[in-house]
């Protein structure tokens, strides 16, 4: 009987194999974990934004019933080291529970383990913290002044990184800086466009909180550790480090991971206290954080100012850039924090042949929860600022804003190409993705449906965004854990394919997509592949799932790893079949040689003979377990063109998205289906960013959105339709020619949103609005006021 | 501790709870229905949705001795005899899930929403999900799967 025909998987729309088990409750997330005897923590935390602590009172807390132990910070302090980040800037010391200062609100101050968490709450609250308040400051401008507070001692005028200038004639170290290129730039132009352009601080929001369970167990000596994380391989060397622990003693599991967005990359506070705390108790503890803890204690994303001036010719050629950059950063640094803004600067050329470029940027600390990594992380920021600007200088010369950055584009045969910024993109069709995004929005149409809403009356605009993001991170050098993954492919005894992966999916379906990889590879059914992930014990070695790496740099591991195992099937179906290695085929389940289908063993019979080796080919040592660690010789440069229109209601300044399309290029696609939903939600929340998401706090430090009844999550009455199309650039980086998708959806849609905005209200001579685009403040452009 | 009995996924649970317990809390800790999630404290999220008495309703706004007496089903007993609910159906064709946080909660609004309104359109299909937020799907193969659950993909 001949074996059925598998069709191939990398491409088409395959269903994701990790519904079954969420579609029906059957996932197992952080707070579904349970240990025999296991307690609940509960941090007191800060209700003010900068104070020195005078006294804590925890009798009350620790008289309460169920109440197991109560940690102040001193006493935190006794058993866990200062929190160590990942970048390579200084850093003042930050202390997981604050021993004397604390400096935003939401700091832990104190830590509670009771048998349930409302006793764990109820302790909490009971616990008395006296403070003598501190003037806070909030506007990182002001914070450069050193007014009114200086946080940290030693970073005068809150200087987190005073200033680091990037872009044309500055050395590779940043010491010596030439400016004759850009001051000449500047000198001929024909037009300066300068604007201060605010993006704005948001709050990343995974729909499942952080959560954190440690179980130190005293006989053995080891520490298993559950974590909401995206890493659990960095947890894993953190928690070792800051516990005094052997790596080859912690496992770290990440489960069931209810979205990151990037937030989940830093090891947090509260991971730290849970495993030092199990290790000093020899018990398990469970820590849940509550949304409106989130709010305040995981990080907070964007909140970069940029001061931009485009010099351009009137033909609209672009001759220079500026862009100094102050990122309020918040009280403390973490784990990427500093080097986020760096990424903006890294992305200052976008799209563009831009002669010359000069960036600089500023971090400050306020008195506001810290930032890193959300979704994006730097380069959102970059795509806005050039973006608005470049719009900002088609609107000033009159050009279609398609046109302007035609002019301008990097040429399609110019890659690799060297950036001012010292990037080299891999691979990019500027043109093309514009072209296509033309094509398929009828722009010329929609331009002709807007001029005549604008006719009726309606404040209707259109807006065009190209951006280039920089994905597939690593490589090594360019991260502090290094920047490879790892994967292992073991085929089993009955010839079904066992894999792992460091890059620890979080909602990006990887076990759908690198079983599309595999089977395809092996030729076997997707059914015969399974995944393995977010467990240290079970996946050797990995890094972790952001910078859109997981398919770039995971997927080009897995290939790795697949094809050395591959290999060593071959050599043992080639001594089964008397026939030479290089003349298999591996197809529908069989390995035979190449135009005789009929000699062959089926992947199952040669599986058992590569574990039954009787007799052992010479050389071959049985089994077939192959991984790999894949290095990334460069990151990618996936790229694309995002146009909005949008509405305006003249009577109360509400926007509304009218159209959305979308033209994204991430090189070769292993699973349609699975990038259109990757996209989709980076369109969300590139869309909430422009429309409605914002993080305010007031002049006190208290955030004034912290809580889902003030921040305004989009709903699906948000959204139009996307429309989605793509055109397709691989990269040579990797042997999949895959780009990374995760984070395209936030780059292009912002800018273009704002722009349309702009364009709505060009009646009103209004040339640049902030972020968010409150409906009070568009009313107020159209009462006659200014934005 | 306040004695309650309440019918869950066909079953009568009886347990004695505290007052304050939320419903949330005493199907995810005492009866250990954990596919119904917690997603934030202000009955914003609906990532708790469960059905009482045939209509959704948020499983963290309710204490526990409030449904005393009521029928409730959870994600977990809405699939029947091995098979799955349309409403789950369409969410595995369509995609309509990443992290799955939401999706328990967003499926339970689903069933409401089809059960009051059989073929809703897109524009009602976004108003009766608007109580559930999700952070990773732009909602839009969401939509597609309530459509598909509704018989209109």
């Amino acid at each position: 009987m001949a074996a059925p025909v598998l069709p191939k998987l990398v491409g088409q729309r395959v269903k994701r194999r990790e519904d079954p088990r969420l579609i029906q409750g059957r996932g197992t997330y952080v707070d579904d974990v349970k240990i025999a005897g296991m307690q609940h923590i509960a941090f007191k935390r800060s209700d003010i934004a900068h104070g020195k602590i005078r006294s804590i009172d925890v009798s009350a807390a620790q008289a309460m019933d169920g109440v197991e132990a109560v940690f102040t910070g001193a006493q935190i302090a006794q058993i866990l080291a200062p929190m160590p980040i990942g970048t390579p800037f200084p850093s003042p010391e930050h202390r997981a529970v604050a021993t004397d200062v604390v400096r935003f609100a939401g700091e832990p101050v104190a830590v509670v383990v009771a048998s349930d968490r409302y006793v764990a709450r109820d302790a909490a609250d009971a616990i008395v913290v006296s403070y003598d308040p501190l003037p806070a400051v909030v506007d990182p401008e002001l914070a450069m002044t050193g007014q009114p507070t200086v946080i940290h001692e030693g970073f005068a005028n809150n200087l987190a990184v005073p200033l680091m200038p990037s872009g044309t004639g500055v050395s590779p170290n940043g010491k010596s800086v030439d400016d004759t290129a850009v001051d000449r730039a500047f000198a001929q132009a024909e037009v300066i466009i300068k604007q201060r352009m605010l993006n704005q601080r948001l709050v990343p929001n995974a729909m499942e909180p952080r959560g954190v369970v440690a179980h130190f167990e005293p006989g053995k000596g080891t520490m298993t550790i559950w974590s909401s994380t995206q890493n659990p391989h960095i947890l894993r060397t953190m928690i070792a480090a800051m516990t005094g622990m052997g790596q080859d003693q912690v496992r770290a599991i990440a489960p069931e991971v209810g979205g990151g967005f990037g937030a989940k990359i830093n090891i947090y506070a509260e991971e730290y206290v849970a495993a030092v705390v199990s290790k000093q108790l020899g018990i398990a503890v469970k820590w849940i954080e509550d949304r409106s803890e989130a709010f305040v204690a995981t990080t907070h994303g964007r909140d970069i100012l940029g001061y931009v001036e485009l010099a351009a010719k009137r033909d609209g050629t672009v001759l220079g850039l500026k862009m100094r950059l102050i990122a309020d950063i918040g009280a403390y640094n973490m784990l990427l924090t500093a080097s986020i803004p760096t990424l903006t600067m890294l992305m200052a050329n976008a799209t563009y042949d831009i002669p010359a470029i000069r960036t600089t940027l500023t971090e400050v600390f306020t008195n506001k929860t810290p930032t890193d990594a959300y979704r994006g992380a730097g380069r959102p920021e970059a795509t806005y600022f050039v973006e608005r600007a470049m719009d900002m200088l088609a609107r000033e010369l009159n050009m279609d804003p398609a046109d302007v950055r035609r002019k301008n584009f990097i040429a399609s045969n110019k890659f690799p190409f060297q950036t001012q910024m010292g990037a080299v993109y891999d691979s990019g069709d500027y043109a093309k993705a514009l072209d296509a995004a033309l094509v398929h929005s009828k722009w010329n149409e929609l331009k002709k449906e807007r001029d005549a809403a604008k006719a009726q009356g309606r404040l209707v605009g259109l807006g065009l965004s190209m951006y280039v993001e920089v994905c597939g991170i690593g490589p090594s050098a360019t991260l502090p854990t290094g920047g490879w993954e790892h994967a292992q492919v073991t085929v089993e005894r009955d010839g079904r394919i066992s894999a792992t992966t460091g890059a620890s999916p979080h909602g990006q379906g990887n076990e759908t997509t690198f079983a599309q990889m595999l089977a395809d590879q092996f030729g076997v059914p997707l059914e015969h592949v399974t995944i393995l992930h977010g467990d240290t014990a079970v996946v050797k070695q990995g890094i972790g799932t952001f910078g859109s790496r997981s398919q770039a740099v995971g997927g080009a591991a897995l290939h790795m790893a697949g094809t050395k195992a591959k290999s060593k099937m071959a050599k043992f179906a080639a001594a089964l079949l008397e026939a030479h290695e290089d003349d298999l085929v591996f197809e529908n389940g069989m390995i035979s040689v190449k135009g005789a289908p009929a000699r062959g063993k089926s992947f199952a019979d040669v599986s058992q003979y590569a574990y039954i080796p009787v007799p052992l080919p010479e050389g071959l040592e049985p089994g077939v377990s192959e991984e790999a660690f894949f290095e990334p010789s460069n990151n990618t440069y996936p790229f694309g063109c995002h146009i909005s229109m949008i509405e305006i209601d003249r009577e109360t300044g509400e926007p509304t998205l009218l159209r959305l399309v979308a033209v994204d290029d991430a090189g070769h696609l292993i699973n349609p289906l699975i990038v259109e939903g990757q996209i989709h939600g980076g369109l969300a929340q590139g869309i909430g960013q422009a429309m409605i998401e914002e993080a305010v706090y007031n002049s006190d430090g208290q955030l004034l959105t912290g809580s889902f009844m003030d921040y305004a999550l989009p709903r699906a009455i948000d959204f139009p339709r996307f429309e989605l199309h793509s055109t397709v650039t691989p990269t040579p980086v990797n042997p999949l020619g895959a780009k990374g998708v995760g984070e395209a959806g936030t780059l292009g849609s912002t800018p273009s949103i704002v722009s349309a905005a702009v364009d709505a209200l060009s009646e009103f001579g209004v040339k640049h609005i902030d972020m968010m685009l409150r409906p009070e403040k568009l009313w107020r452009i159209i009462q006659g006021g200014q934005a | 501790m306040t004695p309650v009995s309440i019918n869950v996924n066909g079953k009568v649970r009886k347990a004695h709870v505290e007052p304050r317990t939320l419903l949330v809390h005493f199907l995810r800790e005492q009866l250990n229905l954990t596919g119904t999630h917690v997603g934030c404290d202000t009955s914003q999220c609906g990532a708790c949705t469960v059905l009482i008495d045939g209509r959704s309703a948020k499983a963290c706004t309710i204490f526990a001795v409030q449904a005393e007496g009521s029928e409730i089903v959870t994600i977990e007993g809405l699939a029947k005899d091995g098979q799955l609910h349309p409403l789950q159906n369409g969410f595995w064709e369509e995609h309509g899930l990443q992290c799955g946080y939401c999706t328990p909660g967003m499926i339970m609004s689903g069933v409401n929403l089809l059960s009051e309104n059989p073929s809703p359109s897109e524009k009602e299909i976004r108003e009766g999900i608007s109580g559930n937020f999700c952070r990773c799907t732009g909602y839009q193969h969401i939509v597609n799967a309530v459509q598909n659950a509704a018989g209109r993909r």
